[in-house]
C-alpha cells in the first residue's frame, strides 16, 4: 500500500477535479452484450461453468428483482438508471499463463504498480508460472484482486491452505467447495432482501470467498482490491466470509476506479457469518471515482453489507473510510443473534463537490447481553450532502443489550449539507441505549491556533480533520490507516478558504 | 424496511366514510371543497410514509365512536384547577355557557379559524380537518398587550370532530395558553392549530392531553415565530388509546426561539407519538427540546424530532434530548431524532437514551428505608422533572404534577409491584 502513498506524493497538479487514480487500462476484454434478461444470467452462469443450483438461485433472484422497485428513501438524487444499458459481464480474455513478468500485458503491470502491489505479488496476480513456488515469508498480506468482474488471481493461497484457510474467488469456491457456498450463500442477505441485493444475486460475477476453520487465527491480513475498469460495466461482486467457532480474521477491502464520464453502477453484496467466539474484522477504504467538480460521472455505490453473529460471544467489526463515489448508499450491518455477541461500526465519510453519501449501519440485537458500538464521522465540503442513517433495534429477548452511538458531522463551507437520521427502537426494558450526535464546523479558534504556529490553512484543516476522525482511523490496520489519512487530505484539497 | 404495499383497504374505508360525511353536507365553501379534493386523492396517512413509520392509523378502522351521550358540562371537573378565563368546546363546538370569556383579547368563535399556516396539501390529517372543520377559536393578542392566562378546553363524550384554531400574538405581546383535551367514551379529536408569534412576542403553550381511554387524539400544530419572539411549549400526554401530536415550528425571524418539551406517560396498550419539525429559517435562532417517555404495560411511545437548518440560518443553536424509561417487559420505545443541516456555522446536537430505572439508584433509596414502590415513584418523578421544571406557570405546573401523581397511582393499582 505504501506505493499508493508514493503515487499521492508524486501527483503534480492539485485541482479540485483531479482524481489521482483516474487511469484506465486497455486490456482485451470478454464482454457480454448490454442488457439484462434471463439469457444474460444464463450466459454469465455458463461462462463461469456454474452448477445448476446456482443458476436456479440466480434466476429466482432475477424473478424477485423484476417484481421490486428501486428504493428512493435515501437522501440522494440521481438520473434514472437504465438497467438495460449496462454490460453485466466483462472478463480479461483468457490466455495461456505467461512464463515471466516480461510476457505479462504491460498495461496490467502498470496498473498493479499504480495500485501499489509489490512486484512479487504482481507476478502471482498476473499468473506467471512458478511465481508462487518462490513464495517467501516476507509478505504479510494476501491479495485477491478483482479486476472488473473476474478475480485475476489470489496470492498466498498455499500458505493459507496450510492452516486450512480458504481464500479464493467465489467462482472458484463454487467449483471447489460447493457445499460450503451452498450452505451459506444468501443466508445473511437473502436474494430478495432489497432491490440492489436481488440484482446482485442475479448477476454477480465474482468476489472473494473466505473460510476460516474452527479455532484458526488467520495468519495474515486478507486483502482485496476492487477496480472497475471496463466502460459501462457494472460491478456486482459477492463476498462471503465464514468464520467458524473460535476463529479470527481481518479482511481489508480497498477500492479505486479509473476516471470515467458515464456513471457506473456498483451493487455489491457482502455476507459475514461468525460462529461461537469467532471474530471478523472488515475494513474498507473506498475511493472510487466521485465525478468531476460539477458532479458529472462517478460511481454509484449501492452496496449491501451485513454480518451475522450467529454464535455466542462472536464479534463483527466494520470499519470504513468512504471518500469516493458520486453516490454512496451503504449500511454495513450486524445481526447480533448469539448471546454476548458484539457488533461495531466505525465510519468516516467524506463528501466534496457534488458527492452524495447516505451511509450508516444497522444493529439488530436479538441475543442476550449483546453489545454494539457505532462511531460515525461525517465530513461535508463543497456542495455535497452527507447523511448518517442508522438503526438500533432491540428485540424483546435481548436482555441486557447495550448500544452506544456517536455520530458527529463536520461542515466545511456553507453550500454543503450534513444530516443525521437515527432510528432507535427498544422492546426490552433491560436494554440500555445511548445516542449522541453533534454538528459543527471547524472552530475559528482551532484554526487560529494552528495558523499561529505556522501551519498553512490547508495543513491546519487536515490536522483538525484527522483529529476529528481519529477514533475511527485508529481502528484500521496500520497500512490502511496511513493511506486513509492521505486520502482525507487529498479529498479535501481545495475545499478550504 | 417493511412490506411495500398499498395502504390497507380498511383505512381507505375510513377515509371514504369521512368523505361521505363531507358530501352529505354540501356548503359551497371553497376552502373545504379544495381540501376535500386533496383528501379524496391523498387519503389517510399510511405506514409507507416516512413520518408515519412508527404509528399506524389502522385502529381507526375498527373503532366505533359513541354518539355523544352525557352532557359535557359534567366533564368540567376534569379541567385542572387554574383560575383563568376559559374557552370550552364540546364535541368540537364552542359552548358559551361553559366558557368564561377573557378580557383584553379578541376572541372569535362559531366558525373554523383557518389561520395562515396550515398545509392541507402536505399533511393529510390537516386536509381531513379542513374538509370537516365546523368550529374553532380565533385568539388575537394586540401589539404590546400581556394577555395573561387563557384555558382552551376540548371536552367530548363521543363523535368525531375537527376543531380549527388560530392564535396570533402581535408585536411584543404575551400569552399563556393552557390547552386541555379531556373526555369520556370513544371519539376522535383531530384539531389543527395555526400559531403566529410576531416579533418580540412570547407565547407559552401548555398542553394537557388527558383524553378518554378509548379516544383517538390526532393533532397538528403549525407555529411561526418572528424576530426575538419565543414559542415555548410543553406537552403532557397521558390519555387516549392512540395519540399523535405533530408540531411544525418555523423560526422565521432573527434570534427567535422555540421550546418543544414533552412528557409522555403511557400504560396498558396505549400508543402515543410526539412528532416535531423545527425549521431554523433565520440567523441566530435557538431551539430546545426535552422529551421524556415513561412507558409501562404494553404501551408504545414514539418520538420523532427533526431539526432543519436552512442555508441562511447561520449561528443556529439547536438541541434535542429524548429519554425513555421502560418500566415493563412489553413496553416499546421508538425514537428518531433527526438533523438536516445546510448551514455551516451552527451548533446542533441531539441525544437519546433508553433504559430502565437504574438499579443502583433504587438500591440507594431502598437501603435508606424507602419502600420499593415509593423509591420507583421518586425516581420517575426525578426523571420527569427536567422537562417539567422550566414551566413558569405555577398553577399549571402544579396541575400537571397532580395529573402525573394520579397516573402513577393508577399504574401501581393496575399492575401491582410489576410497575
Amino acid at each position: 500500500m505504501a506505493a499508493v502513498a508514493e503515487t499521492l506524493d508524486t501527483v503534480q497538479s492539485v485541482t479540485q477535479s483531479g482524481y489521482k487514480w483516474g487511469f484506465s487500462t486497455d486490456i482485451e476484454m470478454d464482454i457480454a452484450p448490454k442488457g439484462l434478461t434471463e439469457d444474460t444470467i444464463r450466459l454469465i452462469s455458463a461462462r463461469k461453468n456454474e452448477p445448476e443450483w446456482l443458476l436456479e438461485w440466480r434466476l429466482k433472484a432475477f424473478a424477485a428483482w423484476q417484481t421490486m422497485t428501486e428504493p428512493h428513501w435515501a437522501k440522494v438524487h440521481h438520473a434514472p438508471i437504465d438497467y438495460q444499458d449496462i454490460h453485466y459481464y466483462a472478463a480479461p480474455k483468457k490466455k495461456d499463463g505467461p512464463k515471466s513478468l516480461d510476457e505479462v500485458d504491460p498495461e496490467l503491470l502498470a496498473m498493479y504498480e499504480k495500485l501499489g502491489i509489490p512486484l512479487k505479488e504482481r507476478a502471482i496476480l498476473a499468473g506467471v508460472e512458478g511465481a508462487e513456488d518462490a513464495e517467501e515469508q516476507r509478505p504479510q498480506i494476501a491479495v485477491d484482486a478483482v479486476f472488473d468482474s473476474v478475480s485475476v488471481a489470489t496470492t498466498f493461497r498455499e500458505s493459507l491452505a496450510k492452516v486450512g484457510v480458504i481464500f479464493c474467488p467465489i467462482s472458484e469456491a463454487v467449483r471447489d467447495h460447493p457445499d460450503l457456498v451452498r450452505q451459506y450463500l444468501g443466508t445473511v442477505v437473502p436474494t430478495n432482501d432489497n432491490y440492489f441485493a436481488a440484482l446482485n444475486s442475479a448477476v454477480f460475477t465474482d468476489g472473494s470467498f473466505v473460510f476460516i476453520p474452527k479455532g484458526v487465527r488467520c495468519p495474515m491480513e486478507l486483502s482485496t482490491y476492487f477496480r472497475i475498469n471496463a466502460r459501462n460495466s457494472g460491478q456486482f461482486e459477492r463476498t462471503l466470509i465464514i468464520a467458524e467457532a473460535g476463529s479470527h480474521v481481518s479482511y481489508l477491502e480497498g477500492c479505486t476506479a479509473p476516471q470515467r464520464d458515464e456513471n457506473q453502477l456498483h451493487a455489491a453484496v457482502v455476507e459475514l457469518v461468525a460462529m461461537d467466539d469467532a471474530t471478523i474484522k472488515y475494513s474498507t477504504v473506498q475511493n472510487w471515482y466521485p465525478g468531476d467538480a460539477e458532479g458529472r460521472g462517478g460511481i454509484y455505490n449501492f452496496v449491501t453489507k451485513r454480518g451475522i453473529c450467529r454464535g455466542a460471544r462472536s464479534k463483527i467489526s466494520w470499519t470504513q473510510v468512504e471518500t469516493g463515489s458520486a453516490i454512496t448508499w451503504k449500511y454495513p450491518s450486524c445481526v447480533l443473534q448469539g448471546d454476548d455477541s458484539v457488533g461495531e461500526f466505525y465510519s468516516v465519510a467524506v463528501t466534496t463537490n457534488r458527492q452524495q453519501a447516505d451511509t450508516g449501519t444497522k444493529m439488530i440485537h436479538i441475543g442476550r447481553n449483546t453489545r454494539s458500538t457505532i462511531v460515525s464521522k461525517g465530513i461535508s465540503a463543497g456542495r455535497s450532502d452527507n447523511t448518517y442513517r442508522g438503526l438500533v433495534r432491540v428485540m424483546p429477548r435481548a436482555h441486557g443489550a447495550r448500544n452506544h452511538t456517536q455520530c458527529d458531522s463536520l461542515l466545511i463551507g456553507d453550500q454543503c449539507g450534513a444530516h443525521t437520521v437515527p432510528y432507535i427502537e427498544s422492546r426490552n426494558r433491560s436494554a440500555k441505549l445511548e445516542h449522541e450526535a453533534t454538528t459543527s464546523k471547524i472552530a475559528d479558534d482551532q484554526l487560529f491556533y494552528c495558523r499561529q504556529r505556522g501551519l498553512s490553512e490547508e495543513d491546519a484543516v487536515n490536522l483538525i480533520v484527522n483529529g476529528f476522525c481519529k477514533e475511527v482511523l485508529k481502528e484500521l490496520p496500520m497500512e490502511f490507516a496511513v493511506e486513509a489519512q492521505k486520502l482525507l487530505a487529498v479529498s479535501l484539497e481545495g475545499s478550504v478558504g | 424496511m417493511s412490506a411495500r404495499t398499498k395502504p390497507p383497504a380498511p383505512l381507505e374505508a375510513v377515509a371514504g366514510a369521512f368523505l361521505a360525511r363531507y358530501e352529505a353536507r354540501p356548503d359551497g365553501d371553497a376552502v373545504r371543497a379544495e381540501a376535500a379534493e386533496l383528501f379524496r386523492s391523498a387519503g389517510l396517512p399510511g405506514p409507507r410514509e416516512e413520518p408515519w413509520h412508527y404509528t399506524t392509523l389502522r385502529p381507526l378502522a375498527d373503532a366505533v365512536f359513541d354518539a355523544p351521550h352525557a352532557d359535557p358540562a359534567a366533564l368540567l371537573g376534569q379541567l385542572p384547577d387554574i383560575p383563568a378565563p376559559r374557552l370550552v368546546f364540546a364535541q368540537g363546538r364552542f359552548r358559551a355557557d361553559l366558557s368564561v370569556l377573557p378580557a383584553g383579547l379578541t376572541v372569535h368563535t362559531g366558525a373554523p379559524a383557518w389561520g395562515t399556516l396550515a398545509r392541507p396539501a402536505v399533511e393529510k390529517l390537516v386536509a381531513l380537518n379542513t374538509m370537516l372543520a365546523e368550529d374553532g377559536a380565533e385568539i388575537k393578542v394586540a401589539d404590546g398587550v400581556d394577555g395573561g392566562t387563557l384555558v382552551l378546553a376540548s371536552l367530548a363524550t363521543g363523535g368525531a370532530f375537527h376543531p380549527r384554531h388560530a392564535i396570533r400574538l402581535g408585536h411584543g405581546a404575551r400569552l399563556t395558553l393552557i390547552e386541555v383535551n379531556a373526555g369520556t367514551g370513544a371519539y376522535l379529536n383531530n384539531p389543527v392549530f395555526s400559531v403566529v408569534v410576531a416579533d418580540d412576542a412570547i407565547l407559552s403553550h401548555l398542553r394537557i392531553q388527558i383524553e378518554a381511554a378509548d379516544a383517538f387524539h390526532l393533532s397538528t400544530l403549525y407555529a411561526e415565530v418572528g424576530a426575538r419572539g419565543t414559542y415555548d411549549s410543553f406537552l403532557l400526554s397521558l390519555g387516549a388509546r392512540l395519540a399523535r401530536m405533530e408540531v411544525h415550528a418555523r423560526l422565521a425571524g432573527e434570534k427567535s426561539a422555540a421550546h418543544l418539551n414533552a412528557a409522555q406517560l403511557l400504560g396498558g396498550s396505549q400508543h402515543a407519538d410526539f412528532t416535531t419539525v423545527v425549521t431554523h429559517d433565520a440567523p441566530a435562532t435557538t431551539s430546545r427540546q426535552t422529551v421524556k417517555n415513561v412507558l409501562t404495560g404494553q404501551s408504545r411511545g414514539v418520538f420523532q424530532g427533526k431539526i432543519e437548518v436552512s442555508r441562511i440560518a447561520q449561528k443556529t443553536d439547536g438541541y434535542q434530548m429524548n429519554q425513555a424509561l421502560l418500566l415493563s417487559p412489553q413496553a416499546e420505545i421508538d425514537s428518531k431524532p433527526q438533523l438536516e443541516i445546510y448551514a455551516d456555522d451552527v451548533k446542533c446536537s441531539h441525544g437519546a437514551t433508553v433504559g430502565e430505572l437504574d438499579p443502583d439508584q433504587l438500591f440507594y433509596l431502598r437501603s435508606r428505608g424507602v419502600p420499593e414502590a415509593e423509591a420507583r415513584s421518586i425516581l420517575v418523578r426525578a426523571f420527569l422533572s427536567e422537562a417539567l421544571d422550566p414551566i413558569a406557570h405555577d398553577a399549571a405546573r402544579a396541575a400537571m404534577e397532580g395529573l402525573i401523581t394520579t397516573w402513577w397511582d393508577g399504574q401501581i393499582g393496575r399492575e401491582g409491584a410489576a410497575v
